[in-house]
């Protein structure tokens, strides 16, 4: 094969699109393209892809991203991959289908299942070896419902006809040559997610394998985050696939979060808090997921903890298409400068519960503090502001749980292109919030993946100095404010928990 | 009423028929509808299509209001203006090692709505939401030269900033015109002493400056010996403001 090999492919595998990132050394973006995929919500509370469309979407990007830039495979060191996380695909070794419709994070069919193995001692057992008790937002309940749903399928398993994985499996199984000598492997970020996988050893565990009945055959092998899998046969013929990463994992990496204390948030549809945690495993008091950082071949195992904002950018989202309030979504910038401030007005999101620290199911959205003065423009602060809140609800927990103070924290995704977001998220956590120049962190974190695995990077240092600061936001709210804003929208939170049971 | 053009009228009837109308209209009944011979309304249809202010339904053929009817009343949002440039503002950062900063205009002056640290780790403060004269800023220049209401340069009060600020009419409009013509403004220490810039206009519909993008730095890293922009910049410059405006194209 012929070519450069100087630069590096990240194939990024999310809810709403596929898309395929090319860096060069520098870690700077120089060819970009992206395919989106159906939702189908076949039930209330079911959300579905169809993993054979992603897959066909995937062979698209790839080439697409290539020519953009006049590149060919031979250019590329390294492919890496970050997908959207907890997504259950099972599929046919043989003909290389899905055996049923890949069950998506934001499925609430296991919900049922893990709320029976959270009981009692099952639950105990599992928060010990997996670090976190069942909840349906895993995957292993998903495929425990595809095993007990799909005619034949418990038997199929244990024959070792057919394949389990998050989405990365299935598209490096596929890269690799599918049901022609496919490569059946995860990472051990993704692995830390199903509630199958010890979090010390990163491997599966037999007891947890036995209550959920899940076959050991079904599984693929759990790998570091920056290995060699294998070699593309398809899609990109020739170039090594070097790693592999949860998408939040992922960013972390890409932000080179690499000590402890080191903290990111993506701000996307929700809002994930991701701060480093060095070898330590954190039980969190506060409603908050210890989980896999990252692992390199050789080295010890880094942890984080997680705190997980269900609601961010899809509350702008539901601003704009709902009520209607605004054409697009960085229109509500215009909207809210209309306004100096909230007008007394605060809104919780907690449009499907409320997730980290609260974890309330049965917590639902409320608007309070509405008055004849309230215009739309301080609806849009609120919504805003909503996001700043629950931002810092999750770095208080943190520092509760870890001892660990923020001294500043990192930010990407589409909505730190807000600048009156940022500016608020800094006021009220009221230490600097910076920007990187390249905002794609999870591309760029599967990429490091992989060029580290080829030795494309040297080492974590060398992508350290990658990372530049393209913003600073400085907090500028006076503590009298910032106290006097977070015990109203304490307040508010209130008002949402227990509404579904109707005992609020 | 004499002097009016009747090719005008019968596309406003067209555009006043389908608005009137809750959905989709054939072509044969906006013929009968408007007394006109089907080739004539046809004709006018094409045309409105192709500006953007009529869409045709792919499947049936039936004509409705489009979206640039929609947007025509609606200046182009500057938060909008920032979301799509963010990608390619990084970008150029990356490239030329420089601060990016995208400005529109507000009043006599250009307003900061998006800026990008020159990305080597220096000290710095983040701009966006500041103030800068039209006539001493590369970006101020480019909006002059783009903006439709560029008579406004006769009523700009031109203050000094450095020895290097234009402070005649008559220079700025030649400088003005001349911007015009090469696409791109550059600036040598007439704001700041020591800083130059080079910007270039984010161009939408008939090609008027909605924006500009430009690129700012000590002057030794912006100014060759010549006097004039280091090899490469302004096309760098130019070629990020376009991609730019080919994303205002996709959506409005």
């Amino acid at each position: 094969m012929t070519g450069s090999r100087s630069y590096v492919a990240a194939l990024d595998q999310g809810t709403t699109s596929t898309r395929c990132l090319v860096f060069d050394h520098a870690g700077r973006m120089v060819a970009a393209a992206q395919h989106e995929h159906r939702q189908h919500y076949p039930q209330p509370g079911w959300a579905e892809h169809d993993a054979a469309e992603i897959w066909q979407n995937c062979l698209r990007v790839l080439p697409e991203a290539l020519a953009s830039a006049g590149l060919v495979p031979g250019d590329l060191a390294a492919l890496g991959i970050a997908n959207q996380r907890e997504t259950t695909v099972v599929w046919d070794r043989t003909t290389g289908r899905p055996v049923a419709p890949a069950i998506t994070w934001q499925d609430t069919r296991g919900a049922e299942i893990a709320a029976q193995l959270a009981d009692g001692p099952t639950g105990d057992l599992f928060e010990e070896v997996c670090g976190m008790r069942p909840a349906g937002y895993f995957s292993a309940p998903r495929l425990r419902w595809l095993l007990d749903h799909v005619p034949g399928l418990q038997r199929r398993a244990r024959t070792g006809e057919i394949a389990f994985g998050t989405m990365e499996s299935w598209l490096i199984w596929n890269l690799t040559g599918g049901p022609d000598g496919g490569v059946h492997v995860t990472d051990v970020t993704n692995a830390s997610r199903t509630l199958l996988a010890d979090v010390r050893t990163l491997q599966w565990d037999q007891r947890l394998l036995d209550v959920l009945d899940v076959p050991v055959e079904l599984l693929p092998e759990i790998r570091p985050n920056a290995q060699v899998y294998g070699e593309c046969r398809v899609g990109l013929p020739g170039v090594p696939i070097g790693g592999a990463f949860g998408d939040q994992q992922a960013a972390l990496f890409g932000q080179t979060c690499f000590a402890t204390g080191e903290a990111k948030c993506t701000y996307g549809t929700g809002a994930f808090l991701l701060m480093n945690t060095g070898d330590q495993i954190t039980r969190s008091d506060h409603g908050l997921l210890s989980t896999v950082a990252y692992q390199l071949e050789g080295q010890p195992t880094a942890y984080a903890t997680e705190g997980s904002i269900a609601v961010a950018g899809s509350l702008v989202q539901w601003f704009r298409d709902s009520l209607e309030m605004i054409g697009s979504a960085p229109e509500i910038e215009t909207l809210a400068r209309r306004v100096e401030d909230n007008g007394g007005c605060y809104i919780v999101p907690a449009f499907a519960g409320l997730f980290a620290p609260r974890w309330d199911p049965d917590a639902r959205g409320v608007v309070v503090g509405l008055t004849s003065y309230v215009t739309k423009a301080h609806l849009a602060r609120a919504v805003l502001e909503a996001t700043g809140w629950q931002t810092a609800e999750v770095v208080e927990a943190m520092a509760a749980d870890t001892g660990i103070a923020f001294t500043r924290l990192r930010v990407d995704g589409g909505m730190t292109s807000n600048h009156l977001l940022m500016q608020f998220v800094s006021d009220v956590l009221g230490v600097p919030v910076e920007r990187p120049l390249v905002s794609e962190s999870v591309s760029l974190g599967a990429a490091y993946a992989a060029g580290l695995a080829v030795g494309y990077w040297p080492d974590l240092e060398v992508l350290r100095g990658n990372w530049h600061r393209a913003a600073t936001w400085e907090p500028a709210m006076s503590p009298a404010v910032r106290e006097r804003e977070r015990a109203a929208w304490g307040r508010a939170v209130e008002r949402t928990l227990g509404w579904e049971r109707g005992d609020a | 009423m004499a002097g009016t053009i009747q090719s005008i009228e019968r596309a406003a009837a067209v555009l006043h028929l389908l608005g009137a109308v809750g959905e989709p209209v054939p072509l044969g009944e906006l013929a009968r509808t408007l007394d006109l011979p089907k080739p004539t309304v046809h004709g006018i249809t094409r045309t409105l299509v192709e500006v953007g202010f009529v869409v045709q339904d792919p499947e049936t053929g039936h004509y409705a209001l489009g979206r640039g009817l929609r947007d025509l009343g609606a200046r182009l949002d500057p938060h909008l203006l920032r979301a799509r440039a963010v990608n390619w503002a990084d970008g150029l950062a990356a490239r030329t090692g420089l601060e990016v900063q995208l400005g529109i205009l507000s009043g006599t002056t250009v307003e900061i709505v998006h800026h990008v640290f020159r990305p080597d780790g220096s000290p710095q403060r983040l701009r966006t939401g500041e103030i800068q004269p039209l006539h001493a800023s590369a970006l101020g220049q480019v909006l002059l030269a783009f903006s439709p209401t560029s008579s406004r340069l006769r009523n700009l009060e031109l203050p000094v900033h450095t020895p290097a600020t234009l402070t005649s009419r008559l220079e700025l409009t030649r400088v003005v015109q001349s911007v015009r013509r090469q696409g791109w403004a550059h600036v040598d220490g007439a704001l700041r002493p020591g800083v130059a810039a080079v910007a270039a206009p984010v161009r939408h519909h008939l090609g008027i400056g909605v924006g500009a993008l430009g690129v700012v730095g000590p002057r030794e890293w912006v100014i060759g010996p010549d006097g004039a922009p280091r090899a490469g910049l302004a096309e760098q410059v130019t070629a990020s403001a376009e991609a730019i405006a080919a994303t205002l194209q996709e959506r409005l």
